[in-house]
C-alpha cells in the first residue's frame, strides 16, 4: 500500500499532485509551537525537501505545545531534534536541519534554495527579516502568529500579492507586544494555526483552492469566530524593501533590535577576574589595547565567532567610541548570550585609564 | 450611524470587550479613532491596523461601513 494512498485517491490531488508535493522544497523558520505542527504535517504529506531553521534548544516548558519533542529531547537543538523525530515519521524525504539563527547575512542564500518559506518564528525582528528576505528572493511566505487565544494566518508575496509590511509596515515599538514566553499561550492554539499554515503550503504546491493571499485570517479559539480581512498591496512598502536588496546581508542589526543595552565602565571591569573583555573593532583598527587580556571578535564576523565567548564570564565589550559595542551587545543578546555589557569608554580611553592605573601602582 | 467595533488581541484587553456598538456621526476613520482614543487612552500606545467592512483602510478613509475592526500585530509562535 502506498504511503500517500489517501492523497492519491483524492481526484483533486492524484498521483500528479503527490508528485508535485514530493518535488517541493519548503523551509520552516522556527521549530516551536507553530513550526512543530507545520513540520509534522508537511513531513507526513511527503514534501520532498524540508528545511528547519532554529538555534534554540528544547526546554521543559516547550512540551506543553511543541508536539514533536519529548522529555528525551530536552536540551537538544530544536532543528536537530525535530529532524530526528520527522525522519522516523517519513524516511523517504530529505530533511535538513539548520541549528543556527536566521540573520540578514544567511537569509537570502538560504531562501533561494527553497520554493516556499513558512514563518513560525516568535519575535518581530525575525518576522520582518523573513518578510523582507522573501520579498527580495520573490518566494511565497506562509505566515502564522499567535497571541494567547488568538491567531493570524496569511500568505504573503504570492503571485505578486501583498507582503507583511503591506499589513503592518513597521515593527511595533520595543516592549509593547509581549510574546508567548512572557504572557502564556493556550497549547492547542499553535496546533490549530500551524495546521492552517501547513494547509496553505499544500494548497500553493497543488494549485488547489484559494490561498490566503491578500487576506488575513484572524481566529479566536475562545469563541471559535474567525474573520478574514482583505489586505491591499502597497507598492511603496515592497519597493522600499527591494531598494535595500544589495545591502541586505550587511543590514544594521540595531534597526531591528528592540532591547535596552546595559553599559559598564572600565573602572568596574579592571582587575576583575571573572570578566571577558572583547574588542569588536575590525582587525586593522588602532590603538590596540595591549595591557588587558582582550578577545578579538570584529563586528563584521561576530556571528561566526560565538565560540570565542566564555559563557562563565561577564562580557565587557568595547570598540572605538561605544556605538558598535552596543550593537554587538544587542547581537549577542539576540543569540541569548547573557551577561553582556557595552563599555562606556572607547579603546583610547581604556588605554589612558590603564596607563594611569599602572602609574598609580608604580608609585 | 450605528457602528460595531471589533477588538482583537491586546486591543481587546485594553477595551475589556471583543466588540461594542456605538452611535457615531463623524465622517473619517481618523475621527473615529480619536473618539476611541478618548475612551481608551492606553490605545494611543498600541500598534494596530484598522479594517472597515473586512478590508484594511487608512486613517484618511471615509467611514462607509457598519463594521470596524482594530487589529494588532502578534509576534508569538
Amino acid at each position: 500500500m502506498n504511503r500517500y494512498n489517501r492523497h492519491i485517491i483524492l481526484s483533486e490531488i492524484g498521483q500528479e499532485g503527490q508528485d508535485k508535493i514530493s518535488k517541493a522544497k519548503v523551509l520552516v523558520i522556527g521549530a516551536g509551537g507553530l513550526g512543530c505542527p507545520v513540520l509534522q504535517y508537511l513531513t507526513a504529506a511527503g514534501i520532498g525537501t524540508l528545511g528547519i531553521v532554529d538555534f534554540d534548544v528544547v526546554e521543559l516548558s516547550n512540551l506543553q505545545r511543541q508536539v514533536l519533542f519529548g522529555t528525551s529531547s530536552l536540551g537538544e537543538n530544536k532543528a536537530s531534534a525535530a529532524k530526528k523525530r520527522l525522519e522516523d515519521l517519513n524516511d523517504s524525504i530529505s530533511i535538513v536541519a539548520y541549528p543556527e539563527k536566521l540573520t540578514h547575512k544567511n537569509a537570502v542564500d538560504l531562501f533561494n534554495q527553497y520554493d516556499i518559506i513558512v514563518d513560525g518564528s516568535d519575535n518581530f525582528a525575525t518576522r520582518y527579516l523573513v518578510n523582507d528576505a522573501t520579498v527580495i528572493t520573490n518566494k511565497p511566505l506562509v505566515f502564522g502568529s499567535i497571541y494567547k487565544f488568538e491567531g493570524q494566518v496569511s500568505v504573503f508575496n504570492y503571485n505578486n500579492g501583498p507582503s507583511y509590511r503591506c499589513l503592518f509596515p513597521t515593527p511595533p515599538e520595543k516592549g509593547t507586544v509581549p510574546n508567548c514566553s512572557e504572557i502564556g499561550v493556550l497549547g492547542v492554539l499553535p496546533g490549530i494555526i500551524g495546521s492552517m499554515q501547513a494547509n496553505e503550503v499544500l494548497k500553493i504546491i497543488l494549485g488547489l483552492g484559494q490561498p490566503l493571499s491578500g487576506k488575513l485570517l484572524c481566529y479566536n479559539a475562545l469563541n471559535n469566530q474567525s474573520i478574514t480581512l482583505k489586505i491591499n498591496k502597497s507598492a511603496s512598502e515592497i519597493e522600499t524593501v527591494l531598494d535595500k536588496k544589495d545591502s541586505f546581508h550587511s543590514q544594521d542589526v540595531e534597526e531591528i533590535c528592540d532591547i535596552e543595552i546595559d553599559t559598564i565602565s572600565i573602572t568596574e571591569v579592571i582587575n576583575q577576574t571573572n570578566i571577558q573583555i572583547i574588542d569588536v573593532r575590525e582587525t586593522h583598527e588602532t590603538p590596540k589595547v595591549d595591557s588587558l587580556d582582550v578577545t578579538y571578535m570584529p563586528l563584521s564576523v561576530l556571528e561566526s565567532q560565538l565560540d570565542k565567548i566564555n559563557p562563565e564570564k561577564t562580557k565587557a565589550i568595547f570598540c572605538q567610541s561605544g556605538i558598535r559595542s552596543k550593537k554587538a551587545v544587542s547581537m549577542l543578546k539576540a543569540f541569548e548570550i547573557k551577561n553582556c555589557y557595552s563599555l562606556i569608554e572607547g579603546a583610547s580611553e581604556i588605554n589612558e585609564f590603564c596607563q594611569s592605573a599602572d602609574k598609580l601602582k608604580i608609585k | 450611524m450605528l457602528i460595531t467595533i471589533k477588538y482583537f488581541g491586546q486591543i481587546a484587553e485594553v477595551t475589556q470587550r471583543e466588540e461594542e456598538s456605538l452611535e457615531f456621526s463623524g465622517s473619517l476613520i481618523s475621527e473615529l479613532i480619536e473618539y476611541i482614543y478618548s475612551k481608551y487612552g492606553i490605545l494611543k500606545k498600541k500598534d494596530f491596523q484598522i479594517a472597515q467592512n473586512q478590508e484594511l483602510v487608512s486613517l484618511e478613509t471615509k467611514i462607509s461601513g457598519k463594521e470596524i475592526a482594530l487589529l494588532p500585530p502578534f509576534a508569538g509562535g
